[in-house]
């Protein structure tokens, strides 16, 4: 099947897929992990251990009572060592889980493949397994999965696109997984009663979109898409105009045209969760950048730091001038590589000092490249005037709230303007404007 | 690991290749045909002005920039397109030689850097120049002459037809006839479009929408649109001066309506005007109108949800 439309805007990016070849690899138990309490888009959870106490491999750590909000379970055995609140780089200052592992990974006993006969006991379980929007974002997967009674879905839409360059974390998961693919989609299909189910995958990776639409074939209701590579088409908004020809509404959600998008691996982990009842602990990454002695793909403990996945790719060939949590187009720069692993993260990555320093930002020439580079038809130049002259008023105007932070923009922007950083500043200013 | 060394900074932590001076340097490839053929049709002197044009183009900025201690921006190339684009505009004679250094006096100083330099200036700074040179200095800047060395006095195209007189297509096309040092050769500036279109440094919009207008303006007005075309300052014009990003719009939709008012106020000059030429007329006005377009012309944003009045 083809791609319905075609995304305005967008970029060229190079792929850098170095490691889609790479079979995941699995870390042994690091011997000291760190789990944050707050990795979900939503309210932090509290966490349910203190100092001392013994946890085991799905024991639950934190919960909140928040329905935007998803539960944390250990992801090793052995003993907690300290609760603190710590500063993460996302600027969010939560408590923090401190685990010293056993070594033994003993299986908390309370773990059991869940009797679902219901939607809401489906929902329920989802819940119950931890599981957030594993594309990157973390929105809790069971408020995806729950709209309200008065918005009918009519697509699943499975998202493969992974248009960041570097990451092959979720294409391994289609290589390596696909049966998990096809058994969770139908799992969710069934449980929430969608008709019409349309995998996209980007053509950059062909052995994917091959497999999935072998298995895909046996039914008709499921369909993989071969997308035209383009940045950044695995935005949820882009990737519904693409495989179906709707428009989310600014300030909608997907629900709001009658779709949910999942991530191809957190519909992949729905159908091992109901097979085996252990919640959301472990998750792969692609580990690459210029001064990763051995890119790879890894499947690390959640809590794992940073530091010690490195090291398990054979460490540092040189100092790194910028560890990366996710993808160089929206990953989050690190100050440090004592952070934990969180669950939606799908890559680490470290760049030497000529891929860390920033070009020099010089004048705009209106050269109007960011403009035909945003896929939300908004106009990045005049945002970063206005953001800088601080004029609210324009900003609502010229649609700031829209900006999806994609990075399209600067990557094209002769001048090197940091249009992204400035919009971001932009919004805040709009949003505390609103709030006054 | 030195870990205070780590570099922290918004996303995107990647950007593409191109940037301001490479963009420029696209542009002076693209001026390299026309600079060819000036040089072939008017000898020597075509080169000296080009020289002295490019070369005063680039002193006065460096100048400005050390007088006001502002940090240095002639790496980016924009003065030697300013010169150049200046240069191609001037008449083939050798009083060109000092009026080119009284213009980028004018465009870069006057025009570009006391408006705040690149990106900031409302008028094309060649254009601006032209203008004022030609309302300056009106007898040098119409002292045109038929190409070769002997430099004959010779009137261009555009007069010619408004005496009644024809100019054969084949000249026109080629340059082989008066006019200023860059404009004459419709093949050279063809291929310099085409090259600015491919490495997509311009989008068609306004160049199609200007020559466009005046063609049709031409058929309407019962003159001949080639001609039109070919004569004159319009290819020059439509393809390197109005498709300036700074002093043109953002938008496909704006940069229609500019390359349509550039053509319209060309023709309507070309026609009724005392003058034979109205190309730069024409551009230096549509540029005072560009905030105003930008402004009407907000795309329509993703999913944008009507707001009720």
């Amino acid at each position: 099947m083809k791609q319905k439309k075609h995304i305005k805007g967008g970029v060229k990016t190079p792929h850098y897929k170095n490691t889609a070849k790479s079979e995941t690899k699995f870390m042994p138990i690091p011997e000291k992990i760190e789990i944050p309490m707050l990795h979900h888009i939503g309210a932090p959870c509290t966490p349910t251990v203190k100092k001392g106490d013994e946890v085991m491999v799905g024991t639950l750590i934190g919960d909140s009572g928040a329905f935007v909000s998803a539960p944390i379970h250990s992801s090793v055995s052995g003993t907690v060592v300290d609760v603190k609140k710590r500063l993460f780089p996302n600027g969010a200052n939560v408590d923090s889980v401190i685990i010293k592992s056993d070594g033994l990974q003993t299986i908390d006993p309370g773990i059991k493949p869940p009797d679902i006969k219901s939607k809401d006991e489906f929902l329920k379980a989802v819940r119950a397994s931890g599981l957030v929007g594993l594309g990157g974002a973390g929105f809790p997967a069971h408020v995806k999965l729950n709209p309200p009674k008065d918005k009918k879905i009519d697509y699943l839409l499975i998202n493969a696109a992974e248009c960041e360059p570097y990451i092959t974390s979720d294409y391994r998961e289609t290589i390596e997984n696909s049966w998990n693919i096809i058994s969770g989609i139908n799992i969710v299909m069934d449980f929430l009663d969608i008709e019409n189910v349309i995998i996209g995958v980007e053509d950059n990776k062909p052995t994917t979109i091959k497999i999935l639409n072998d298995i895909a074939d046996t039914d008709k209701k499921i369909t993989a898409v071969s997308l035209k590579s383009k940045y950044p088409q695995g935005a949820e908004k882009m990737l519904i105009y693409a495989l179906t020809g709707k428009k989310v509404p600014a300030g909608g959600l997907p629900m709001d045209v009658g779709v949910i998008v999942m991530n191809v691996t957190s519909v992949s982990f729905i159908a091992k969760y109901m097979k085996t009842g252990m919640p959301l602990v472990k998750k792969r990454l692609t580990v690459d950048g210029a001064v990763i002695k051995e890119p790879s793909n890894v499947e690390v403990c959640i809590g794992t730091y940073i530091k010690d996945l490195i090291d398990f790719c054979g460490g540092f060939t040189e100092e790194p001038y910028k560890i990366l949590m996710g993808g160089p187009m929206m990953g989050l720069a690190q100050y440090t590589a004592d952070t934990p692993i969180l669950k939606q993260n799908n890559a680490i990555l470290a760049f030497n000092k000529k891929q860390s320093m920033l070009p020099e930002q010089t004048a705009c020439i209106r050269c109007g490249n960011c403009v035909r580079a945003c896929p939300m038809s908004l106009m990045p130049q005049q945002l970063d005037v206005f953001s800088e002259a601080q004029d609210v008023e324009e900003l609502q105007k010229y649609n700031i709230m829209s900006c999806i932070e994609c990075g399209s923009c600067s990557y094209v922007c002769p001048a090197k303007r940091h249009l992204v950083q400035s919009i971001k500043k932009g919004k805040v200013l709009v949003k505390t404007k609103g709030q006054k | 690991m030195a870990e205070n060394r780590l570099i922290v900074n918004s996303s995107p932590h990647m950007k593409c290749l191109k940037n301001t001076s490479s963009i420029m340097l696209d542009v002076i490839i693209a001026l390299i045909p026309a600079v060819i053929l000036s040089v072939y049709f008017f000898s020597y002197v075509a080169a000296i002005i080009i020289a002295v044009s490019v070369a005063t183009s680039v002193i006065f900025e460096y100048l400005y920039n050390l007088v006001s201690k502002k940090k240095q921006t002639v790496s980016n190339l924009s003065a030697v397109v300013t010169g150049l684009i200046l240069a191609l505009n001037l008449p083939p004679v050798k009083s060109s030689i000092w009026i080119a250094a009284v213009g980028t006096l004018i465009a870069i100083v006057i025009v570009k850097m006391l408006f705040g330099g690149i990106g900031k200036n409302i008028f094309n700074p060649a254009i601006a120049a032209r203008v004022f040179l030609t309302v300056s200095f009106a007898s040098q800047m119409t002292s045109w002459v038929a190409p070769g060395v002997d430099g004959v006095s010779a009137a261009t195209p555009l007069a010619l037809a408004k005496a009644g007189e024809i100019t054969v297509y084949l000249d026109l096309f080629l340059g082989n006839v008066g006019g200023s040092l860059g404009e004459t050769s419709a093949f050279a500036l063809l291929i310099g479009g085409l090259w600015l279109l491919l490495r997509r440094v311009i989008t068609w919009h306004i160049p199609v929408a200007f020559i466009g207008t005046v063609a049709l303006g031409a058929v309407v007005f019962g003159q001949d649109p080639l001609f039109h075309v070919l004569a004159g300052g319009l290819l020059l014009g439509a393809i390197f001066m109005a498709t300036d990003y700074v002093t043109s719009p953002i938008t496909w939709k704006g940069k229609l309506i500019f390359g349509f008012g550039c053509g319209l106020i060309t023709i309507a000059i070309r026609v009724y005007g005392n003058l034979p030429e109205g190309v730069s007329f024409s551009i230096l006005l549509m540029n005072a109108l560009v905030p105003l377009i930008d402004r009407y012309t907000i795309p329509k944003s993703f999913g944008e949800v009507k707001k009720n009045a």
